[in-house]
This record gives C-alpha cells, structure tokens and sequence, in this order.
C-alpha cells in the first residue's frame, strides 16, 4: 500500500496526466470548481495552476468548513469561554477567525480557550476538570461530523457539552447549481467528505443539473486524474451513463461508511443553517438530536446568536471568493490590507481557506499566462 | 483543521488502535470501523480511522492511468 | 518529594543555599579556570582583535524532547550564531531563572547535557547567575545566555555580498526540531529522529578547511528556512530560487507536516547552516559538510536570483511554483 501511495505522487505519471490534458482542445474555456479547501491547499502545494493549459480555471468553491463558521457561531463560544466560565476546546485554526474578536484574543484576556487536535481531547479535559463546564466548539464538514458523533456515541461526561457548527456539502453544492451565472463545467467532489458520506448523496444533484462530477483524492495524480476526466466531459458535453466519476476508488465507495453514516443518523438531525459571507442554505447545518440534545452548548447555556455582528469587514470579498465569483488576488484588501499574520477575513485565517493558500502560494486561477 | 492522512494500524485493543506511517504513530479511534484489522491502511482524521484503503482498487485505479491513452474506455 | 531534593525559593537568595547549588550542580559541571575564580566578571584572554558577541534567551516547552533538552539548545544555539557570523565561538554566559519545585536532579541533567554541548563545540561556559521565582511563575527553567567568539579571516560579508548566480546549500534535513516539538504537543510518538539540536561549528569548519568563503550563513531556528531566506531576499534586494526536489526533509517530518497542516519550510532547525556560496563552490561545500558530523543530508537546494515574484520561489518538483514570506507569526508557541 506504502509504494501503491508513492505511486500517486510518482512525476512522471504527473507529466504525463498534464500532457493529456493539454491535448485537449474544448475551443472554450473551461470551470471547474472543487468545494474543498484541502483540495485547494493541494492544488497550491503542488503548483498545478503554472501548469494548467490557458482554456483551464480550477475554481475555490466553499470548501473550508472554518472559513464558512459564522461570526455568531464565534462569537457565541467566545461568550462561553469570557462570561459563562467554560472551558472551549476548538481546532486550530478556528482560534484564529474573527467575529467581534478572535477565540485567541479571548484567551490573551483570561478566557480559557484551548487548542485540540480531536474532539476526544476535549473529552478528555472534562474527564480532568470535572469542576468546569467543558464546550467542544465542532467545526467541520461530514468528515469532523462523525467523529464528533462517534464521540458522543461513546459517552462523554456530564460537564461535557458540544457548540454544534457543523456543515453538509450537498446543500451548499445544490445552492451553488442554483445561482444564476455560476457556469461551472464540472465539479470535483470533496475527498475526505465522501470516504465517509459515499456518492449516493450526490447522484440526484448530478443527474438533475447535468454537470459532469469526478470525486478526487489529494495526491497529484488523483487530482489530474479527475481534472482530466471533467475536462474531457465537459469537451465533449458527452452523457456519460454514470454522472459522476470515482477518481478515488480506493477510499471513496458508493455507500460511503455505513457505520459512520448510521451513528451521525442517530445523533444528528439536518437544519438550516448559515454560511458566512454566502447567508442560509436549507438543510445544511447539523443540530443534536434526541438523547444528544442534552449535550448540546446553546441550549445548556441558553445562549442566543447576536445577529448585530457583521459576517465580514468593510470591503472583504470572502463571501464572492466563498462561491468562486472572484479570486482573492480580486480582492481590493488582498495582500495590501489582509494577510496571514492580519488576517481580516476568515478565508485568509484558514490554513485552507482560498485566500490563505493562494497568499502562501501564489498564482492565479486563470491557467498559464 | 488536522487533516485526514492515510496510515497503517499496528494496534487494535477493542475501539481504540495505533496507526503509524514513516514512524509517526498516533492513538486512533475505531469507532467508525469495527471490522478494522492489523495491517489495514487507514484514513485518519482528527483521531479516529474514518475509512479503509483498498490496495486492490489502488492497483486497479494506476493500471487505469498507466494504459495507453490514460482513462480511455473510462469516463 | 523530599524538600532537599528540589529547587526552593531559598535557592535563590544569594545566600549559603545560593552557593550550594551553584557549586554542586554549575560549577561541578562547567568547571574552567575563568570560571573557578568566581570573580563578578570573567576575566579572558584569548579573544583578540575583533570580536562577535551574541545574547539569546531560552524558553522552550517541554524542557526534554528528542534529541536534546533545554541546555544543549542552550549552548547550540549560542554558539551556532556566532558560528554562521564568521566567529570561532570561546566563551558562554548562561543565567538560569528556576521555578520553585523544579527537581535538582533535573537541573543537574540540563547542567550535565549542556557541559557535554560545550566541550564538543570548544566553548567554556565562565559566567553565571541563578534566580529563583515562585512556583507557578516560570515553567521549570528559562535559560539566558551571551557568547563571545573570535572572528576568523573570510567571515561572511552579510547579505549585501550575494551576488545573483549564487548558490543556496543547507547543511542537512530541515524542520526536525520543529517537527518533534509540534509532535510531542499533539500526541504523535515519533520513531527514527529526534531534534536537530546541534552545534554547526563542524560543518561551517568542514566549508572553511575546503577553502570555500560563505558569502552568508544563517542558522534557520525560528520560522525555519523559508524566514530565513526571505530575510536575505529582503536584505539583499534579490529572491531566492529553491528546487523542492533538491530540499532534503525526513519522511517522518513530512508527514508531522500532513497531519498537523504544517511546512517544513517554515518549522524550526537547531543545527543546521543554510549558506550562500558561489556558483561554482555548491558541489564542493555540500560534499565538505556531508563529510562530517552534523552535515549528513547536506545538499544544494537553490539559487539567488534577480528579485521576482517573490521574496523565496519554490519550484514544485511537478514543475509549478510556490512563494514564500517571512513567517511573522509562529505557529507553535515555546519551540526554543
């Protein structure tokens, strides 16, 4: 398995997936948008766009789960870490992101916010501290959604509580496919997201609004096999029989998880919910249902959103770069105003958000110039 | 956000293992996959095995790239 | 916990207690003449004519890792800034301010780690001072050091001396001590490598021996190679070039690096020379430090180019491009 991983990071077969796809000649241009930030930071890592023929734009749809928590959500756990007491367990990056400040800031000011790298280490401080109310601050699209299920499933303490922000991207990407003027020629579908949630999801949404879709993982040629396969689609404007191409055969089945999708069934319930800088997208968020509830940080502490904070600063773009209408290097505070170290939006906080990952790497989405 | 890697578990003690890949090796939680085995790659991300590899799709997917033509007869 | 075996607050008063410790655990371990003499100052006279003096500070958390502990990281990293200066290094200072509680058993290890650091890179350490703070106000020991060392002839010019064409050489894989410090705090057991932590003397000695003069040299320690580079590409007024292919880095790093969502680029090294040569001096100086300790994995990884897109332009090994700034921020807390 260790040489079969090698052999999808291998260059020549690199080259010669780019070569292909060079050959191509649509006698268009040709859109195609992934709607996952580890794809986008792969994309960067890799320095796929220098290479890219000029007919080709791969496109940042809304793929980082930290850059589309909205502003109260944050706001809501910095509340519970500055004036109910609570202990607040989040991953990293979300520490950073701003609402009327940051977690970290918080933390600076005696709010006792902590860094995990899962949600069984927040567990674990409650077990520790049974004397504190302990909130995991669950960020995440499905692929965090089950573990926070599992979690969950497998008893945590009564000073144990969850502040729910999880998202779903089938709903993001049915709303995408219904805004006029999107004119994507191919989605790639999110890695991770569908080694748990599987292709099923997806199939309605592809036969419906026929617009090829290859689901990719993250070495380069997983990715190029898939850019390949969509560019040829859309070339074509071919029907295939099957809609959607599984490019990552080895992680990604039909049906996903079953034991995984079973459990997030028994814990969570679908519920609108808010995208920052997009707005609401029905049945998108996750809320805990049943016994779970109990568990829940905003009925425990009877918190309400604050909706006077703004989603995004004056003149920040992230809900335009959010559904790939304009690339950050579009954006007027883009470098000048807004950088990794002064992050003023959230996609620039986000190790994967669009902003931050073209910063740190630097090319434009338009292929070669 | 940690990010989903594949890995290789050494060790599987009921619901909880050890993965391990160039000698960094992790607790894993097994939650999601029960059937999971010794020896199994892995997805793992922020903690638990979301996900198992399979070597026989990964060799039929690179024999797919590797023929003439690359996807052809495919999608 | 027997209260004689621990580093009280009485330790600190300058007293008997004072004088105790300091003979038992720093003066049993550093011994040297300048140092025997207990004078307010070291008097020394091997220095000469022109002189480097340096000044660091150490905080690191946890205070042991692989690969080294807070003491060696001490002396290293004294002695690796005058060393990339163009300084044969002679003479630490270190000051220890001690957390009440702290074991004398462990202080005498960072002691002990750090003698053994001196000897192997030819320093004496002659002075010292020991604080002790209450517990709760230090986390076990921060160490503070000067270093002071002779320059030698051909000492690097600074950045002002590169010329476009140049090469870029490290001495060795990078993001090691990064990596481990990044592990240890998130729970990852690592097998195979530990800590860079390491004098650079050898490897600076090995370039000099082969009659080569670094144009540059900096130890890559905090914000690791990229800040490092992109801090000469600002100094000097020109980028750098690197090949991701020719950048050596451990599996294990690179995969720290895919589970935390980190760089190696921007990770910390504690022993490891990133040096600026002339073109035609790369092969040479790579192969003079891959000769001895410390510079195995030694490699040309780049160029200086006229100024571009970028302060640091990586050329991915598939053939596109990444930049690189300077890392204002860290991203791990207390790594050195």
């Amino acid at each position: 398995m260790k040489a079969s991983v090698e052999s999808f990071r291998d260059a020549r077969t690199v080259e010669q997936l780019l070569t292909e796809i060079r050959h191509l000649s649509p006698g268009r241009q040709i859109r195609i948008m992934h709607v996952c930030g580890t794809h986008e930071n792969a994309i960067c890592q890799f320095g796929f766009r220098d290479l890219f023929p000029d007919w080709l734009t791969i496109v940042a749809g809304p793929g980082c789960p930290v850059c589309v928590c909205p502003a109260t959500d944050i706001d809501m756990a910095v509340r519970l870490a500055t004036d109910r007491g609570a202990i607040v367990a989040t991953f990293g990056d979300v520490v950073r992101v701003p609402a009327r400040t940051t977690l970290l800031e918080a933390k600076a000011t005696g709010g006792d916010c902590r860094v995990v790298y899962g949600i069984d280490d927040a567990v674990e401080i409650a077990r520790r501290e049974p004397g504190r109310e302990v909130v995991f601050f669950a960020v995440g699209f499905e692929t965090t959604s089950c573990t926070t299920a599992a979690a969950l499933r497998r008893g945590v303490p009564d000073n144990f509580s969850v502040l729910c922000s999880h998202r779903l991207v089938p709903p993001a990407l049915e709303a995408l496919v219904a805004m006029p003027g999107q004119g994507v020629d191919g989605f790639i579908l999110p890695g991770h997201v569908t080694t748990v949630m599987g292709i099923r999801d997806y199939r309605p949404l592809a036969s419906r609004c026929q617009i090829p879709m290859a689901v990719a993982g993250f070495e380069p040629v997983d990715m190029l096999a898939a850019i390949l396969a969509l560019s040829r689609r859309a070339a074509s404007r071919e029907r295939p029989s099957d809609p959607i191409f599984n490019a990552y055969g080895r992680a990604v089945r039909e049906d996903g998880n079953p034991v995984a999708r079973r459990i997030m069934d028994e814990t969570f319930e679908r519920c609108d919910a808010a995208w920052r800088g997009i707005g609401t997208i029905p049945g998108s968020g996750h809320r805990l249902r049943g016994a779970y509830a109990r568990q829940d940080a905003q009925r425990r502490f009877d918190m309400t959103p604050d909706e006077s904070i703004r989603d995004t600063h004056p003149g920040c773009l992230c809900g335009e770069v959010l559904l790939g209408r304009v690339e950050p290097e579009d954006c007027p505070l883009f470098r000048s105003h807004c950088n990794p170290d002064m992050p003023l939006g959230p996609c620039m906080v986000a190790l994967e958000g669009t902003c931050h990952a073209r910063y740190r790497h630097g090319r434009p989405a338009r292929g070669r110039s | 956000m940690c990010l989903g890697i594949p890995m290789k578990l050494v060790r599987v003690d009921g619901t909880v293992g050890t993965a391990e890949v160039d000698g960094v090796s992790r607790k894993v939680m097994l939650d999601l996959l029960p059937e999971a085995a010794v020896g199994d790659y892995v997805i793992v991300h922020a903690g638990y095995a979301i996900q198992s590899l399979d070597e026989k799709e990964a060799k039929e997917t690179l024999a797919l790239l590797a023929g003439a033509g690359l996807l052809e007869g495919g999608p | 916990m027997d209260p004689r075996d621990v580093v009280t607050l009485g330790h600190g008063s300058g007293g008997k207690m004072t004088h105790a410790l300091v003979r038992d655990v720093f003066m049993r371990r550093f011994s040297n003449p300048a140092l025997v003499a207990m004078g307010d100052s070291a008097v020394l006279d091997a220095v000469g004519a022109k002189v480097a003096f340096t000044t660091d500070a150490f905080v690191v958390s946890p205070l042991f890792f692989t690969g080294g502990d807070i003491g060696k990281l001490a002396v290293c990293g004294t002695v690796n800034d005058l060393a990339v200066a163009g300084a044969v290094p002679l003479y630490l200072s270190a000051a220890f301010i001690v957390e009440e509680g702290l074991k004398i058993a462990d202080l005498d290890l960072v002691a002990a780690s750090m003698a053994e650091a001196a000897t192997s890179a030819g320093v004496a350490i002659v002075a010292g001072d020991t604080k002790v703070v209450e517990r709760g106000h230090g986390d076990g020991v921060f160490i503070t050091t000067a270093g002071v060392g002779r320059m030698r002839q051909g000492a690097p010019e600074g950045p002002g001396s590169v010329r476009i064409g140049d090469a870029v050489v490290v001495s060795g894989p990078i993001g090691d001590h990064g990596a481990v410090i990044a592990a240890h705090r998130s729970g990852l057991a690592l097998e195979g490598f530990g800590s860079d932590c390491g004098a650079v003397t050898g490897v600076v000695d090995a370039m000099y021996r082969a009659g080569i003069r670094p144009r540059f040299m900096r130890d890559p320690t905090r914000g690791g190679i990229a800040t490092a580079l992109a801090e000469l590409a600002g100094q000097a007024g020109v980028s750098v070039a690197i090949r991701e292919a020719d950048l050596p880095v451990r599996d294990g790093v690179r995969t720290v690096c895919e589970i935390l969502g980190l760089d190696p680029l921007y990770l910390a090294c504690e022993g490891r020379v990133v040096a600026v040569v002339g073109a035609d001096d790369a092969e040479a100086a790579a192969s003079a430090m891959r000769e001895v300790d410390g510079g195995e994995g030694a490699r040309a990884i780049g160029e200086i180019s006229a100024p571009t897109s970028g302060p640091v332009v990586l050329r991915t090994r598939y053939g596109g491009t990444r930049l690189y700034d300077r890392l204002a921020s860290e991203q791990l807390p207390r790594i050195c």
